[in-house]
Protein backbone atom coordinates (compact mmCIF):
# COMPACT_ATOMS: atom_id res chain seq x y z
CA UNK A 1 0.00 0.00 0.00
CA UNK A 2 2.56 2.81 -0.80
CA UNK A 3 -0.57 4.44 -2.57
CA UNK A 4 -1.04 5.55 0.82
CA UNK A 5 2.07 7.37 0.57
CA UNK A 6 1.99 8.81 -2.48
CA UNK A 7 -1.35 9.94 -1.47
CA UNK A 8 -0.32 11.89 1.34
CA UNK A 9 2.73 13.02 -0.93
CA UNK A 10 -0.25 14.73 -3.27
CA UNK A 11 -2.50 16.49 -0.67
CA UNK A 12 1.27 17.61 0.82
CA UNK A 13 1.64 19.37 -2.68
CA UNK A 14 -0.98 20.82 -2.99
CA UNK A 15 -2.39 22.25 -0.15
CA UNK A 16 1.26 23.73 -0.24
CA UNK A 17 0.36 25.15 -3.83
CA UNK A 18 -3.55 26.11 -3.06
CA UNK A 19 -1.74 28.00 0.29
CA UNK A 20 0.84 29.87 -1.94
CA UNK A 21 -1.74 30.70 -4.43
CA UNK A 22 -4.55 32.22 -2.03
CA UNK A 23 -6.79 29.30 -3.71
CA UNK A 24 -9.89 28.15 -1.48
CA UNK A 25 -12.31 25.92 -3.26
CA UNK A 26 -10.36 23.05 -4.92
CA UNK A 27 -12.78 20.53 -7.02
CA UNK A 28 -10.16 17.95 -8.57
CA UNK A 29 -6.56 17.09 -8.94
CA UNK A 30 -5.44 16.03 -12.15
CA UNK A 31 -2.74 13.26 -12.56
CA UNK A 32 -0.70 11.74 -15.14
CA UNK A 33 0.28 8.33 -14.49
CA UNK A 34 2.29 5.79 -16.28
CA UNK A 35 1.79 2.39 -16.54
CA UNK A 36 5.24 1.46 -15.85
CA UNK A 37 5.14 3.07 -12.27
CA UNK A 38 3.16 0.39 -9.77
CA UNK A 39 0.64 2.78 -8.74
CA UNK A 40 -2.53 1.28 -8.63
CA UNK A 41 -5.42 3.87 -9.32
CA UNK A 42 -8.17 2.69 -7.28
CA UNK A 43 -5.86 2.01 -4.45
CA UNK A 44 -4.53 6.03 -4.41
CA UNK A 45 -8.22 6.89 -4.77
CA UNK A 46 -8.79 5.04 -2.10
CA UNK A 47 -5.97 6.33 0.13
CA UNK A 48 -6.61 9.47 -1.08
CA UNK A 49 -9.72 10.09 0.39
CA UNK A 50 -8.87 8.29 3.64
CA UNK A 51 -6.48 10.98 4.14
CA UNK A 52 -8.72 13.94 2.95
CA UNK A 53 -11.55 13.02 4.84
CA UNK A 54 -13.08 15.13 7.11
CA UNK A 55 -10.82 17.69 6.06
CA UNK A 56 -11.22 20.96 3.79
CA UNK A 57 -10.71 18.66 0.79
CA UNK A 58 -12.81 16.07 1.21
CA UNK A 59 -14.74 15.52 -1.56
CA UNK A 60 -12.28 16.50 -3.78
CA UNK A 61 -11.71 13.89 -7.27
CA UNK A 62 -8.53 12.75 -8.51
CA UNK A 63 -8.90 13.23 -12.52
CA UNK A 64 -6.35 10.12 -13.08
CA UNK A 65 -4.81 10.27 -16.58
CA UNK A 66 -3.03 6.86 -17.47
CA UNK A 67 0.00 7.16 -20.21
CA UNK A 68 0.62 4.08 -22.16
CA UNK A 69 4.09 2.46 -22.09
CA UNK A 70 6.53 4.31 -25.08
CA UNK A 71 9.36 3.16 -26.26
CA UNK A 72 12.56 4.47 -28.13
CA UNK A 73 15.02 2.15 -30.31
CA UNK A 74 18.96 2.95 -29.47
CA UNK A 75 19.73 1.05 -32.05
CA UNK A 76 17.02 2.82 -35.33
CA UNK A 77 15.84 5.15 -33.22
CA UNK A 78 12.39 3.88 -33.86
CA UNK A 79 9.65 4.94 -31.18
CA UNK A 80 6.94 2.68 -30.61
CA UNK A 81 4.10 1.53 -27.95
CA UNK A 82 5.43 -1.11 -25.50
CA UNK A 83 2.73 -3.75 -25.44
CA UNK A 84 2.45 -6.16 -22.84
CA UNK A 85 6.11 -5.07 -21.07
CA UNK A 86 7.81 -6.50 -24.10
CA UNK A 87 10.44 -4.31 -24.81
CA UNK A 88 11.19 -4.84 -28.45
CA UNK A 89 11.48 -2.65 -31.39
CA UNK A 90 9.34 -3.54 -34.05
CA UNK A 91 11.15 -2.27 -36.88
CA UNK A 92 14.60 -3.67 -36.32
CA UNK A 93 14.07 -5.97 -33.31
CA UNK A 94 16.53 -4.44 -31.29
CA UNK A 95 16.42 -5.27 -27.48
CA UNK A 96 18.47 -2.02 -26.29
CA UNK A 97 14.96 0.25 -25.47
CA UNK A 98 14.82 3.11 -23.52
CA UNK A 99 11.27 4.03 -21.84
CA UNK A 100 10.30 7.72 -23.37
CA UNK A 101 6.74 7.22 -21.59
CA UNK A 102 5.07 4.95 -19.04
CA UNK A 103 7.26 6.40 -16.04
CA UNK A 104 5.33 9.68 -15.60
CA UNK A 105 3.57 10.16 -11.28
CA UNK A 106 3.20 13.86 -11.68
CA UNK A 107 0.15 16.55 -10.86
CA UNK A 108 -0.80 18.65 -13.70
CA UNK A 109 -3.78 20.77 -12.39
CA UNK A 110 -6.17 21.81 -10.25
CA UNK A 111 -9.69 22.28 -10.64
CA UNK A 112 -11.11 25.21 -8.45
CA UNK A 113 -14.55 27.05 -7.98
CA UNK A 114 -12.97 30.33 -8.79
CA UNK A 115 -15.26 33.09 -7.74
CA UNK A 116 -13.91 36.15 -9.65
CA UNK A 117 -13.87 34.45 -12.83
CA UNK A 118 -17.86 33.15 -12.14
CA UNK A 119 -18.83 36.91 -11.23
CA UNK A 120 -17.22 37.75 -14.90
CA UNK A 121 -18.94 34.96 -16.81
CA UNK A 122 -22.46 36.24 -14.81
CA UNK A 123 -21.36 39.85 -15.46
CA UNK A 124 -21.41 39.03 -19.31
CA UNK A 125 -24.00 36.61 -19.50
CA UNK B 1 -15.12 26.87 -12.55
CA UNK B 2 -11.05 26.69 -13.52
CA UNK B 3 -8.31 24.78 -14.36
CA UNK B 4 -5.53 25.75 -13.44
CA UNK B 5 -2.29 24.52 -14.61
CA UNK B 6 0.15 23.11 -11.59
CA UNK B 7 2.83 20.47 -12.79
CA UNK B 8 4.86 19.02 -10.08
CA UNK B 9 6.50 15.92 -9.71
CA UNK B 10 4.56 13.47 -7.05
CA UNK B 11 7.79 12.32 -5.67
CA UNK B 12 9.99 15.52 -6.61
CA UNK B 13 10.86 16.09 -2.90
CA UNK B 14 12.43 12.53 -2.63
CA UNK B 15 13.61 12.85 -6.11
CA UNK B 16 15.62 15.88 -4.74
CA UNK B 17 16.78 13.66 -1.57
CA UNK B 18 17.76 10.96 -3.85
CA UNK B 19 19.73 13.52 -5.82
CA UNK B 20 21.74 14.60 -2.50
CA UNK B 21 22.90 11.39 -1.56
CA UNK B 22 23.74 10.32 -5.37
CA UNK B 23 26.18 13.57 -5.69
CA UNK B 24 27.73 12.66 -1.97
CA UNK B 25 28.54 9.14 -3.45
CA UNK B 26 29.92 10.21 -6.84
CA UNK B 27 31.81 12.82 -4.86
CA UNK B 28 33.44 10.16 -2.54
CA UNK B 29 33.54 7.51 -5.61
CA UNK B 30 31.40 5.34 -3.36
CA UNK B 31 29.57 2.40 -5.29
CA UNK B 32 25.84 2.42 -3.73
CA UNK B 33 24.18 -0.46 -4.46
CA UNK B 34 20.34 -1.16 -3.87
CA UNK B 35 19.22 -4.26 -3.64
CA UNK B 36 15.65 -5.14 -4.03
CA UNK B 37 13.66 -8.81 -3.69
CA UNK B 38 10.75 -10.54 -2.31
CA UNK B 39 11.23 -11.87 1.23
CA UNK B 40 13.51 -14.58 1.66
CA UNK B 41 15.19 -14.61 -1.95
CA UNK B 42 18.43 -13.90 0.01
CA UNK B 43 19.46 -10.32 0.27
CA UNK B 44 21.17 -10.29 3.46
CA UNK B 45 22.68 -13.76 2.44
CA UNK B 46 23.74 -12.09 -0.04
CA UNK B 47 25.50 -9.28 1.86
CA UNK B 48 26.27 -12.13 4.63
CA UNK B 49 28.76 -13.92 1.76
CA UNK B 50 30.05 -10.87 0.39
CA UNK B 51 31.42 -9.81 3.68
CA UNK B 52 32.99 -13.01 3.91
CA UNK B 53 34.58 -12.93 0.25
CA UNK B 54 35.44 -9.06 0.66
CA UNK B 55 35.48 -7.77 3.55
CA UNK B 56 39.35 -7.76 3.67
CA UNK B 57 38.92 -5.67 0.16
CA UNK B 58 36.87 -3.39 -0.16
CA UNK B 59 35.06 -1.34 2.65
CA UNK B 60 31.45 -1.73 2.51
CA UNK B 61 28.97 0.30 4.88
CA UNK B 62 25.58 -1.45 4.77
CA UNK B 63 21.65 -0.49 5.26
CA UNK B 64 19.18 -2.32 6.36
CA UNK B 65 15.67 -2.01 5.97
CA UNK B 66 13.08 -3.66 7.61
CA UNK B 67 9.75 -3.31 8.43
CA UNK B 68 9.95 -4.24 12.05
CA UNK B 69 13.12 -5.95 13.04
CA UNK B 70 16.85 -5.10 13.61
CA UNK B 71 17.79 -8.77 12.55
CA UNK B 72 19.06 -8.40 9.20
CA UNK B 73 21.64 -5.61 10.64
CA UNK B 74 22.41 -7.83 12.98
CA UNK B 75 23.27 -10.78 11.00
CA UNK B 76 25.44 -8.64 8.75
CA UNK B 77 27.61 -7.23 11.65
CA UNK B 78 28.02 -11.02 13.17
CA UNK B 79 29.21 -11.48 9.55
CA UNK B 80 31.79 -9.22 9.58
CA UNK B 81 30.49 -5.86 8.91
CA UNK B 82 31.54 -2.92 11.10
CA UNK B 83 29.51 -0.03 9.09
CA UNK B 84 25.71 -1.30 9.48
CA UNK B 85 23.06 0.95 10.03
CA UNK B 86 19.02 -0.63 10.44
CA UNK B 87 16.37 1.18 9.29
CA UNK B 88 13.01 -0.03 10.80
CA UNK B 89 10.31 1.31 8.62
CA UNK B 90 8.10 0.82 11.08
CA UNK B 91 5.06 -0.84 8.43
CA UNK B 92 6.35 1.18 5.56
CA UNK B 93 6.52 -1.09 2.77
CA UNK B 94 9.93 0.47 0.94
CA UNK B 95 12.62 2.86 2.19
CA UNK B 96 12.84 6.43 0.72
CA UNK B 97 15.46 8.98 0.31
CA UNK B 98 14.56 10.52 3.33
CA UNK B 99 15.22 7.32 5.58
CA UNK B 100 18.42 7.10 4.02
CA UNK B 101 19.96 10.64 4.68
CA UNK B 102 18.75 9.75 8.43
CA UNK B 103 20.80 6.74 7.97
CA UNK B 104 23.78 8.20 6.64
CA UNK B 105 23.80 10.74 9.28
CA UNK B 106 25.02 7.81 12.00
CA UNK B 107 27.42 6.15 9.48
CA UNK B 108 30.59 7.33 8.39
CA UNK B 109 31.35 7.72 4.58
CA UNK B 110 34.94 7.60 4.76
CA UNK B 111 37.04 5.61 2.84
CA UNK B 112 34.32 3.56 1.65
CA UNK B 113 34.07 1.48 -1.45
CA UNK B 114 30.31 0.61 -1.65
CA UNK B 115 27.52 1.18 -0.05
CA UNK B 116 24.62 -1.49 0.04
CA UNK B 117 21.19 -0.86 0.73
CA UNK B 118 18.70 -4.07 1.68
CA UNK B 119 15.39 -2.65 0.81
CA UNK B 120 12.33 -4.02 2.14
CA UNK B 121 11.33 -7.33 0.92
CA UNK B 122 8.80 -6.46 -1.93
CA UNK B 123 8.80 -5.63 -5.36
CA UNK B 124 6.11 -3.23 -6.46
CA UNK B 125 6.55 -0.54 -3.40
CA UNK B 126 10.17 0.22 -3.25
CA UNK B 127 10.21 0.80 -7.72
CA UNK B 128 8.74 4.12 -7.23
CA UNK B 129 11.42 5.45 -4.84
CA UNK B 130 14.81 6.79 -5.85
CA UNK B 131 17.33 6.21 -3.00
CA UNK B 132 20.11 8.15 -4.68
CA UNK B 133 21.93 4.30 -5.94
CA UNK B 134 23.86 4.51 -8.88
CA UNK B 135 22.03 1.22 -9.42
CA UNK B 136 19.49 -1.20 -8.49
CA UNK B 137 20.13 -4.84 -8.37
CA UNK B 138 17.00 -7.13 -8.32
CA UNK B 139 16.87 -10.67 -6.61
CA UNK B 140 15.15 -13.76 -7.55
CA UNK B 141 15.46 -17.16 -5.90
CA UNK B 142 15.10 -20.41 -7.72
CA UNK B 143 11.79 -21.28 -5.14
CA UNK B 144 9.76 -18.52 -6.66
CA UNK B 145 7.84 -18.20 -10.32
CA UNK B 146 10.28 -18.01 -13.13
CA UNK B 147 7.32 -15.50 -14.50
CA UNK B 148 8.27 -12.71 -11.92
CA UNK B 149 9.52 -10.23 -14.16
CA UNK B 150 6.36 -10.54 -16.08
CA UNK B 151 4.87 -9.75 -13.26
CA UNK B 152 6.54 -7.02 -11.66
CA UNK B 153 7.91 -5.22 -14.78
CA UNK B 154 8.50 -2.18 -12.99
CA UNK B 155 11.45 -3.32 -10.63
CA UNK B 156 12.64 -5.83 -13.25
CA UNK B 157 12.94 -2.94 -15.92
CA UNK B 158 14.50 -0.30 -13.30
CA UNK B 159 17.17 -3.05 -12.39
CA UNK B 160 20.45 -3.08 -13.63
CA UNK B 161 21.35 -6.48 -12.62
CA UNK B 162 19.41 -9.66 -11.97
CA UNK B 163 21.13 -12.12 -9.24
CA UNK B 164 19.20 -15.75 -9.31
CA UNK B 165 20.02 -16.43 -5.65
CA UNK B 166 19.83 -20.99 -4.77
CA UNK B 167 21.08 -22.43 -7.95
CA UNK B 168 21.85 -25.09 -5.25
CA UNK B 169 17.88 -26.23 -5.05
CA UNK B 170 17.40 -26.28 -9.34
CA UNK B 171 15.49 -29.26 -9.98
CA UNK B 172 13.46 -29.29 -6.91
CA UNK B 173 10.63 -26.89 -8.57
CA UNK B 174 9.74 -26.25 -12.10
CA UNK B 175 11.68 -22.69 -11.98
CA UNK B 176 13.89 -22.48 -15.19
CA UNK B 177 17.25 -20.98 -15.68
CA UNK B 178 16.66 -20.11 -19.39
CA UNK B 179 12.71 -19.09 -18.89
CA UNK B 180 13.87 -16.58 -16.00
CA UNK B 181 16.45 -15.27 -18.11
CA UNK B 182 13.62 -14.57 -20.82
CA UNK B 183 11.23 -13.51 -19.16
CA UNK B 184 13.55 -11.04 -17.56
CA UNK B 185 14.99 -9.91 -21.27
CA UNK B 186 11.54 -9.10 -22.42
CA UNK B 187 10.80 -6.85 -19.80
CA UNK B 188 14.57 -5.09 -20.02
CA UNK B 189 17.30 -5.55 -22.77
CA UNK B 190 19.35 -4.01 -20.57
CA UNK B 191 19.59 -6.36 -17.95
CA UNK B 192 22.81 -8.48 -17.15
CA UNK B 193 22.71 -11.78 -14.59
CA UNK B 194 24.51 -13.71 -12.40
CA UNK B 195 23.49 -17.15 -11.42
CA UNK B 196 25.00 -18.11 -7.21
CA UNK B 197 23.93 -20.19 -4.71
CA UNK B 198 24.49 -18.15 -1.08
CA UNK B 199 24.48 -21.40 0.78
CA UNK B 200 27.37 -23.49 -1.39
CA UNK B 201 29.21 -20.41 -3.02
CA UNK B 202 28.75 -21.66 -6.59
CA UNK B 203 28.70 -18.59 -8.95
CA UNK B 204 29.52 -16.31 -6.69
CA UNK B 205 32.91 -15.45 -8.20
CA UNK B 206 31.11 -13.49 -11.00
CA UNK B 207 29.25 -11.57 -8.18
CA UNK B 208 32.71 -10.57 -7.07
CA UNK B 209 34.30 -10.00 -10.09
CA UNK B 210 31.19 -7.70 -11.24
CA UNK B 211 31.34 -6.13 -7.95
CA UNK B 212 34.97 -5.43 -8.06
CA UNK B 213 34.35 -3.82 -11.59
CA UNK B 214 31.98 -1.50 -11.07
CA UNK B 215 33.85 -0.02 -7.57
CA UNK B 216 37.20 0.34 -9.77
CA UNK B 217 34.75 2.38 -12.24
CA UNK B 218 33.14 4.37 -9.89
CA UNK B 219 36.40 5.07 -8.11
CA UNK B 220 38.23 5.98 -11.71
N1 LIG C 1 19.07 -23.38 -0.33
C1 LIG C 1 19.42 -22.10 -0.28
N2 LIG C 1 18.89 -21.30 0.68
C2 LIG C 1 19.27 -20.00 0.70
C3 LIG C 1 20.20 -19.48 -0.23
N3 LIG C 1 20.36 -18.17 0.03
C4 LIG C 1 19.58 -17.90 1.10
N4 LIG C 1 18.91 -19.00 1.51
C5 LIG C 1 17.96 -19.09 2.63
O1 LIG C 1 16.81 -18.35 2.30
C6 LIG C 1 16.26 -17.74 3.46
C7 LIG C 1 16.06 -16.26 3.25
O2 LIG C 1 17.31 -15.62 3.05
P1 LIG C 1 17.56 -14.11 3.44
O3 LIG C 1 18.96 -13.81 3.10
O4 LIG C 1 17.12 -13.83 4.83
O5 LIG C 1 16.57 -13.37 2.41
P2 LIG C 1 16.12 -11.83 2.36
O6 LIG C 1 14.77 -11.75 2.97
O7 LIG C 1 16.06 -11.50 0.89
O8 LIG C 1 17.15 -11.02 3.07
C8 LIG C 1 17.21 -18.06 4.59
O9 LIG C 1 16.68 -19.13 5.30
C9 LIG C 1 18.49 -18.43 3.88
O10 LIG C 1 19.27 -19.35 4.62
C10 LIG C 1 20.75 -20.36 -1.22
O11 LIG C 1 21.54 -20.00 -2.09
N5 LIG C 1 20.30 -21.66 -1.20
MG1 LIG D 1 16.92 -9.60 4.61
ZN1 LIG E 1 15.03 -0.52 -33.69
Amino acid sequence: MHELKIAESIVDSVSKEMERRGLKSLRAVGLRIGELTDIVPESLEFGFNAIVAATPMEGVRLEIERVPITGRCRDCGAEFAVRDFQFLCPTCEGRGVTTVGGNELEICYLEVDDPHSDKRISATA
Amino acid sequence: MTILKYEKKVLSENDRLAAEVRREMTDRGILCLNLVSSPGSGKTSLLERTLGALGKELRMGLIAGDVQTENDADRLRAAGGTMVRPIVTGGACHLDARMIIEALKKLSLDGLDLLFIENVGNLVCPSSYDLGEEMKVVLISTTEGDDKPLKYPGMFRRSSLMVVNKIDLLGHSEFQLARVKENARAINGDLETIELSCRTGEGARRWYDWLRQRVSHKRA
